[in-house]
């Protein structure tokens, strides 16, 4: 389970907490305009990030308030907690060797990554 | 060139015991990876491994390489908890799930190879009002697409399934449950190996600790792949990735409507044989089935965030052991032995895609998210005949990946039951 530190309460167990999902992303300005494809986009369409991932969380059974995570999800290390509204860090993180290897840490499947 | 064991029957068994079962040659090869193939599966999970073998087999392309970043199985299709069904909502999922079950029943045979496709029967379980409603609409709805339903009420289920907890007085009675009794379970590992060796058996390459790392493409047409092994051609690529796949996407450029997360299972100690069918509840959550060996096989849910770790939080494991103890409080002392996750590819409408891309020559197999294993065999066929004809079968015409634009939607969220 993951420990989070919210902004407002201070560390917490990832159980009080519920995932947005990613963040960053901006309601259409224009919506009327937006073709089928860019709604698809809007809608549905993620990055689904192997690595460095910025993401939203809500501390449901806490304080209710919004902000982000900056989450390595290839070893679900918490690499950052920012506001909502505040620019995403430029982070380092223990991403994966190869596209899809897994991490030193992590899962058992160290085929590819573990020289 | 190594020697493959031909058929297996009682008489090689036989032939075998006499030499102290020292001399059984390999099921597949191990082969020299080629410059070129006709085409190239990524993934060497069941749907992959399908994929290739009913494309030599049905389509009569031979020259083809499944291309595996660790061990063939070693994905979800190893870590599963092996739920068969068809029972599903809407008309097109009934079509491709029931067209898997129908290769399922007849699997082994195919293969010569022992798959354990046991039906045993899936129960899923009504706790409240809205659970009878809502099963006995699948119900009817399943009956009308020709898949076989029955309902029980609670007396009936007792009867079917003595262990389960019928009494009155529990937070979420059973108050019915629709059965399937065509569905069942299999032995996963086995299907991988069944396919990969029926697959090698025609020529196709299995090819593992091999990842793909690039996906060559030119003018909008697919050129080939790199791999840590080097680059290998094809104008044919097949991905098929399960939790992996958006990180493949991304290599052609393309973003998908997926989202990976960890969805655990866990198996008790063996015991005696106790509970003859699979029992899956969608209120309380909770599915739970025995295994051959004995040991009570019981899957969580998925947890509420993306990870590729493959592990979960504990608390999804104790909710589903709190959901498992209510309905079968004989259970309550069982030790449990062995627990893990696989990283499943949620799909927003829970529903697979299986589908061209707007790049020539290349095709994702995805989304099948907490429940695909069930269409292991029925995927690769309509997965093979898309790559072999360029164009889908009727069977997953509707599973594009255009739905997400024309929003046609095969929503099986609430209708999937437990969504396994
Ligand atoms: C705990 C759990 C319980 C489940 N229970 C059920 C159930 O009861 N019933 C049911 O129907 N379904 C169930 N499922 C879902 C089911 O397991 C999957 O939908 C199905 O097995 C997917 O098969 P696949 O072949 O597509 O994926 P996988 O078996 O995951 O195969 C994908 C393969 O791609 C490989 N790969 C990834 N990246 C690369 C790369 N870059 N290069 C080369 N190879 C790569 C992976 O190593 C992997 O072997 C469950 C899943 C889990 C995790
Ligand atoms: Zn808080």
């Amino acid at each position: 389970m993951l420990i989070i530190n919210c902004p407002y309460c201070g560390e917490r167990e990832q159980e009080e907490f519920s995932c947005g999902g990613e963040a960053h992303i901006e309601r259409p300005k224009n919506p009327p305009d937006l073709n089928d494809d860019q709604w698809a986009d809007y809608l549905f369409l993620r990055q689904n990030i192997k690595g460095l991932q910025y993401e939203r969380w809500n501390h449901s059974f806490g304080c209710r308030q919004w902000f982000n995570v900056a989450r390595n999800t290839a070893t679900d290390e918490i690499l950052a907690v920012y506001k909502m509204g505040e620019k995403p860090p430029a982070l380092e993180s223990n991403n994966p060797i190869t596209p899809c290897g897994e991490p030193a840490i992590g899962s058992g499947n160290f085929s590819t990554s573990k020289k | 060139m190594i020697k493959r064991s031909k058929k297996y029957s009682v008489f090689s068994l036989v032939k075998n015991a006499l030499s102290y079962h020292e001399n059984w040659q390999p099921a597949w090869r191990n082969p020299e990876i080629k410059k070129e193939y006709d085409a190239i599966i990524v993934g060497g999970g069941g749907h992959g491994l399908t994929t290739a073998y009913y494309l030599a087999k049905n389509h009569g392309i031979k020259n083809i390489a499944v291309v595996e970043k660790g061990w063939i199985g070693g994905g979800n299709t190893g870590r599963n908890t092996t739920i068969i069904r068809s029972n599903y909502l809407w008309d097109q999922s009934a079509a491709i799930y029931d067209h898997a079950l129908k290769l399922w029943e007849g699997m082994s045979q195919e293969l010569n190879y022992n798959v354990m496709f046991s039906q045993r029967g899936v129960m899923n379980v009504a706790h409240n009002l809205h659970d009878v409603r809502e099963l006995k609409r699948r119900w009817h709805a399943n009956r009308l697409n020709g898949v076989d339903c029955e309902w029980l009420n609670t007396k009936e289920v007792k009867k079917f399934c003595p262990v389960i907890n019928t009494s009155p007085n529990i937070r979420y009675p059973v108050l019915g449950a629709t059965l399937q009794r065509r569905a069942g379970t299999a032995r996963h590992d086995a299907v991988a190996w069944g396919y990969a060796r029926g697959a090698d058996a025609m020529g196709v390459d299995i090819i593992q600790n091999c990842e793909v790392t690039e996906i060559n493409i030119n003018n909008g047409n697919v050129t080939g792949i790199e791999t840590t092994r080097g680059t290998i051609k094809s104008k044919k690529i097949g991905v098929v990735c399960a939790g992996h796949s958006s990180v493949i996407a991304k290599m052609a450029g393309i973003k998908l409507p997926l989202e990976s997360r960890p969805l655990q299972a866990l198996v008790s100690e063996p015991v005696k044989p106790v509970i003859d069918t699979v029992v899956m509840s969608n209120t309380i959550h909770a599915y739970v089935s025995q295994s051959d060996k004995g040991e009570l096989v019981i899957g969580a849910g998925t947890d509420g965030y993306n990870s590729y770790s493959q592990r979960g939080g504990f608390n999804i494991v104790e909710d589903t052991i709190m959901a498992i103890v209510e309905l079968f409080p004989l259970f309550s002392r069982m030790k449990m032995l062995r627990h893990w996750g696989g990283i499943v590819d949620i799909c927003p409408d829970a529903s697979p895609i299986i589908s061209k891309t707007h790049i020539n020559g290349l095709y994702f197999n995805c989304g099948w998210g907490t429940g695909g294993f069930k269409a292991t065999p029925g995927s690769g066929w309509v997965f093979a005949h898309t790559i072999a004809n360029d164009q889908p079968h009727a069977l997953n015409a509707p599973f594009s990946i255009n739905r997400f634009s024309s929003g046609e939607l095969v929503d099986e969220h609430g209708a999937a039951a437990v969504a396994h």
